[in-house]
């Protein structure tokens, strides 16, 4: 369980933050525009992020032990999604694979 | 009825385009309930995420930080990092809503998530002739029922994860998403190269304080896909 104002406190900033960046440019910045620079950067934010929660995740389980299921699971979702480009396929696969497989084992 | 170029013209045709993707969003924002239960918040706090913050990866970004007991400060730099991109679909509206009144600009900017985004700037291109009240239209038609859909495909989420024991390895579900969310993007090389970064960083930098190593290696992260880009895809595109 978390402390409730730990919980409220991201809640709220978070939902402000976020609603701050999708406001910035079409209510305080105006027509002016970004360097280039910082526009492609800005393209890539999602891979800079997401990957580096998930590997450790999946190398480690919550208790830290390995669990070679998770990696095949990963690796497949990885292959899967790049294969069909589709986010349903991939997870689905994934997500099979892995409840599949650790009910069996 | 709806005159043409009107404000419910838009809406209509954009609500309708934007159904099909509530077979991604339904999923997905059940999924987040079901981690946010897990996790340990209740059912306020889930609803607070899906209708405050509406933003399915930055949440779980979160929760999954929270779970790590990193300071609020952290939680906050990293979701709001995956959020970032957002300013660009902001910059990329001015054209066609900055001259709408503050109010209402303040207002689309709630709905200014991936969907509506994208829906609106292929039929910018689609219908070029609409007016700005039925583009308008058009961009909330597609928000405003898909968000009321993640709220309640939240909702059911986090009924069932009170139903579901909490030892069967429910963790996986957090990078399994992220995984597939960012699979179809490793095809381009910049995007492969950012995200190969933003492992290899995390990882080495495991030790540094609060978590802050994940958001350092974003930013390095960012730097190498940017840089990627620039020196091998833009010369290409020149058509060398």
């Amino acid at each position: 369980m978390f402390d409730a104002n730990y919980v409220w406190t991201i809640i709220i900033l978070l939902g402000i933050g976020t609603w701050l960046i999708r406001f910035s440019f079409l209510g305080l910045i105006g027509e002016r525009e970004l360097p280039v620079y910082v526009k492609r950067m800005l393209n890539y934010t999602a891979v800079a992020v997401l990957p580096g929660i998930s590997v450790p995740m999946v190398l480690h389980s919550a208790n830290g032990s390995f669990e070679p299921l998770r990696i095949t699971a990963a690796i497949a979702i990885l292959v899967i999604g790049v294969a069909t480009q589709s986010l349903m396929k991939s997870i689905g696969a994934g997500l099979l694979i892995y409840f599949g497989l650790s009910a069996l084992l | 009825m709806a005159t043409l170029g009107s404000f419910a013209t838009g809406f209509r045709q954009g609500a309708i385009q934007g159904l099909p993707f509530s077979l991604v969003l339904g999923p997905f924002g059940m999924l987040f309930g079901v981690i946010a239960t897990e996790s340990g918040l209740d059912l306020v706090q889930v609803m607070g995420f899906s209708v405050l913050v509406i933003a399915g990866a930055a949440q779980i970004t979160a929760i999954s930080l929270m779970n790590e007991q990193a300071p609020v400060l952290v939680v906050l730099a990293t979701s709001l990092a995956v959020n970032l991109r957002m300013g660009i679909y902001s910059a990329a509206l001015v054209p066609h809503f900055g001259g709408l009144p503050l109010w209402k600009r303040a207002t689309a900017a709630y709905w200014l998530f991936d969907q509506p985004f994208a829906l609106t700037s292929v039929d910018v291109a689609k219908n070029p002739k609409r007016t700005r009240d039925e583009r308008f239209g058009f961009y909330l038609g597609v928000g405003i029922p898909l968000s009321i859909l993640w709220y309640i495909v939240t909702y059911l989420g986090a009924t069932l994860g009170d139903l579901i024991p909490g030892d069967i390895g429910i963790d996986f579900a957090i990078p399994a998403t992220f995984l597939a969310l960012i699979a179809p993007l490793l095809k381009s090389l910049p995007h492969l190269a950012a995200a190969i970064t933003s492992v290899a960083g995390t990882l080495t930098l495991s030790n540094l304080p609060f978590n802050s190593g994940l958001l350092v290696a974003a930013v390095i992260a960012l730097i190498v896909g940017a840089e990627v880009e620039r020196r091998f895809v833009e010369p290409r595109q020149r058509g060398r």
